[in-house]
């Protein structure tokens, strides 16, 4: 479902005098459908960085990151921004660790809104979050409440639903888990381990080795791909 | 009062009509080009006149471009032939140009007005020359005249029904009483000179050729014979003439533009007909009556 | 969103007297798409905007718009009736100024009914309902429709302008600034009613602005430009969290910071 060749990325502060940051250098991966990959390596050695890159939030400077969209291939890293929007409605779903809410909207619409923006029927989106938002354990009364007073492990479960109730076929998950108590991260795994049953290819990144060991088929060791010039 | 009263030649020194035949030859092809596009502003290099502005210049211009020897002026102010200022330019063509002058609406060739149309049905060989202070309908909505222009161009004229919008949602009804905005010939938004609403449906498919004179603005427009001259309104609110069954106490009639005239300081009213020539004739016998 | 550009300008170099405003840009938005424009005061972004427009005659380059019919039409080449004709029964351009975008001396509904009644519409029962409708649902109190615009705060002003843009349901908008003048909790309630509404419509955007917030809730692609240039577009997450242009990083950097 995505195959990334060769992929580089670093970063270049033209604040700090051009100061070059390189990340990633010669990142190459496969995830078929139903298959779960793990990201692993200490800190900093750019776990984020790639799963972002593969997302489409950083411009990868080099290599291909193709994706299985709409029946052919596509090259993220080439693609037109058009295009990516596109994969990003129907193909590619993303769970960081952070929430980003919009004012005003409630958690509801918030979570049934990929849907909407795939054309789902309002009703039907909104039946499907509930679902959805239920099975996550999410107190009903929050249900028509914007999430950004939620606590952290309630916005983490909102921003699992919104990435799941799509059921796209490829998700790329930062740590899904890290807030959340040990209950909650049991469903949330359960969730995810559903979606991969279903046909997802997952790439994830998982600080819980439990977790980790649970879902993943399979680990890509990021210090494989540190840069040469770089210390850490 | 006889049917015209014959004038006694042209004064000497002057040209016939006070202007030069060459500015009244200008005046003439605005004109014609004006009639040629109904309802279309048309600008002229309007001379100085022995008048100030707001007294009838453009009016005056035009009348006197258009006068011959052989034709019988009448001139009304507000339906009046006896104001100040129908008598200075009645006396003043008379004086210039020699021509006949007459009160009587049915023995006039032109006929110069100042705010009215008479009440006498007009004829096919008769021309109703308006005065005009302001010729630009679209000045109350939109003050760029440059705008304006480009608005008539592009026969733009959304706006100013906003005017009427306004009017209709805070009184109920269009409550402008007089210069009610009319499309000429299903094309050019033009202002009626600021004639009352009463006499706008006689702008509709008149028989007299209509020519509008603005002199300070130096522009003409006109109304040919015949053509069709609708009110601005709205589909569901089309536009009314206010019925009214107050009857002139002077003639009786019914069916006229009526001047309020208070009479003391107890608010004691008096209505009488604005045409002075058709109140008089009807208290005479009837318009027809010689 | 399809995929065939509504409004695509090609190389377009707009000037005045000796300065340049805009040089050699390029740029398209989609159906449903919101485009923004960041880039620092002075930056050609407003100049851009009226360009895009038809408001302001470039120098050289194209302005191509294409109608709901597929038809093309090269705005700069359009005699001004036709460019007028488009631009009142197809796009809207609220402008940063409420008094730029608006009649203060008309009411409410005067202003939201002005371009109904200039893309023909002659029943006033149906512009009075069309006035009462869009003004609610900018969440205007239709009791005050009556009331004239100058007497309302800036933000009920700018959200007049957005109904009357709306009235003749456009299919490109242009938003200049629009949250400009207004205080922070007015600006956040104005965004949000633009995505609601945009999302709900379907129409395409194009918002200048120096907010970055407000292009990263709006915005689906974003155009930074500098000194009249564009140097850098894409992604508006992409090019807010991984700026490549030294300009762009300053400019992320500086929001950030406050």
């Amino acid at each position: 479902m995505l195959a990334v060749r060769n992929l580089h990325k670093g970063f270049t502060l033209h604040l700090r005098d051009r100061l070059r940051l390189p990340v990633l250098a010669g990142v190459s991966l496969d995830v078929r459908a139903g298959e779960c990959l793990a990201l692993t390596g200490p800190s900093g050695t750019g776990k984020s960085t790639l799963l972002r890159c593969l997302y489409g939030n950083y411009r990868s400077e080099q290599g291909s990151i193709r994706v299985r969209h709409r029946g052919g291939w596509l090259d993220l890293a080439r693609a037109h921004p058009r295009q990516v929007l596109a994969v990003r409605r129907e193909t590619l779903g993303y769970i960081s660790q952070f929430l980003r809410a919009v004012p005003r909207v409630s958690t509801l619409q918030l979570v049934a809104e990929p849907l909407v923006a795939r054309g789902v029927a309002p009703q039907d989106a909104r039946a499907r979050a509930e679902d959805m938002l239920r099975r996550l354990r999410l107190p009903e009364a929050l249900w028509p409440v914007p999430p950004d007073t939620f606590s952290g492990g309630e916005q983490q479960r909102v921003n699992v639903a919104r990435g799941l109730i799509g059921r796209l076929p490829v998700l790329l998950l930062d740590e899904p888990t890290a807030s959340l108590d040990p209950d909650n991260k049991a469903v949330v795994l359960e969730c995810v381990q559903e979606a991969k049953t279903a046909g997802a290819a997952i790439i994830g990144i998982f600080h819980d080795t439990a977790a980790r060991d649970a879902l993943c088929d399979r680990a890509y060791d990021m210090t494989a791909a540190r840069p040469e010039t770089c210390a850490g | 009062m006889s049917a015209a009263s014959p004038g006694a030649g042209p004064l000497p020194g002057y040209n016939f009509a006070y202007l030069d035949e060459q500015t009244r030859r200008m005046i003439r092809r605005a004109l014609l080009k004006a009639v040629a596009i109904p309802g279309h502003q048309v600008p002229f290099a309007a001379r100085e006149m022995p008048l100030p502005y707001g007294w009838g210049t453009g009016g005056l211009q035009i009348t006197a471009a258009l006068l011959g020897r052989d034709d019988v002026l009448k001139v009304i102010d507000q339906g009046a032939d006896d104001a100040t200022n129908a008598t200075s330019i009645r006396r003043f063509f008379a004086r210039t140009a020699g021509v006949a002058t007459t009160e009587r609406t049915d023995a006039a060739s032109i006929i110069q007005t100042r705010h009215r149309i008479p009440e006498t049905p007009l004829r096919p060989d008769q021309v109703l020359v308006y005065q005009v202070p302001d010729p630009e309908p679209l000045r109350g909505v939109e003050t760029r005249e440059a705008e304006a222009r480009r608005m008539h161009a592009a026969a733009d004229y959304g706006l100013a029904r906003v005017a009427l919008y306004e009017q209709i949602a805070h009184y109920g009804r269009v409550r402008q009483a007089y210069n009610h905005p009319v499309i000429v010939n299903r094309r050019y938004l033009a202002s009626p000179s600021p004639i009352p609403r009463f006499d706008n449906p006689k702008l509709d498919h008149s028989p007299a050729l209509q020519l509008f004179g603005a002199g300070r603005e130096r522009r003409v427009y006109a109304i040919p014979p015949h053509t069709p001259v609708h009110s601005l309104d709205f589909d569901d609110v089309p536009f009314t003439v206010d019925a009214d069954d107050t009857a002139c106490s002077l003639c009786g009639a019914t069916d006229t533009y009526l001047d309020e005239i208070v009479l003391d300081d107890h608010g004691t009213r008096r209505y009488l007909c604005s045409d002075t020539d058709f109140c008089r004739r009807n208290r005479d016998g009837g318009p027809d009556h010689e | 969103m399809s995929d065939a550009p509504l409004l695509e300008a090609e190389a377009v170099t707009c000037r005045f007297g000796r300065v340049t405003a805009c040089r050699d840009i390029d740029v398209a938005v989609h159906a449903g798409e919101i485009l923004g424009i960041v880039g620092e005061s002075g930056a050609g972004k407003s100049t851009l905007l009226r360009c895009l427009a038809g408001v302001v005659r470039p120098a050289s380059g194209t302005v191509t718009y294409t109608d709901a019919g597929g038809r093309e039409h090269p705005l700069h080449a359009l005699e001004d009736s036709a460019l007028r004709r488009l631009a009142r029964t197809d796009w809207g351009f609220v402008h940063q100024h409420p008094h730029d975008g608006l009649r203060p001396h008309l009411s409410a509904g005067a202003n939201v009914a002005e371009p109904l009644l200039r893309c023909g519409e002659t029943r006033y029962g149906r512009i009075r309902t069309a006035a009462r409708h869009w003004l609610e649902q900018v969440e205007l109190d239709p009791v005050r429709m009556d009331d004239r615009v100058r007497t309302f705060s800036g933000g009920m002003q700018q959200r007049v302008q957005l109904a009357r843009n709306l009235v003749t349901e456009p299919r490109l908008l242009f938003l200049d600034e629009p949250t400009g003048g207004l205080d922070v909790s007015v600006q956040a309630r104005l965004l949000d009613l633009i995505r609601q509404l945009v999302a709900r419509l379907q129409v395409a955007v194009v918002l200048v602005t120096h907010d970055l917030a407000a292009v990263r809730l709006l915005a689906h692609r974003l155009v930074v430009m500098q000194q009249g240039g564009i140097v850098e577009q894409g992604l508006t997450d992409q090019v807010l969290d991984d700026p490549q242009h030294a300009y762009s990083q300053l400019l992320v950097a500086s929001e950030l910071r406050c």
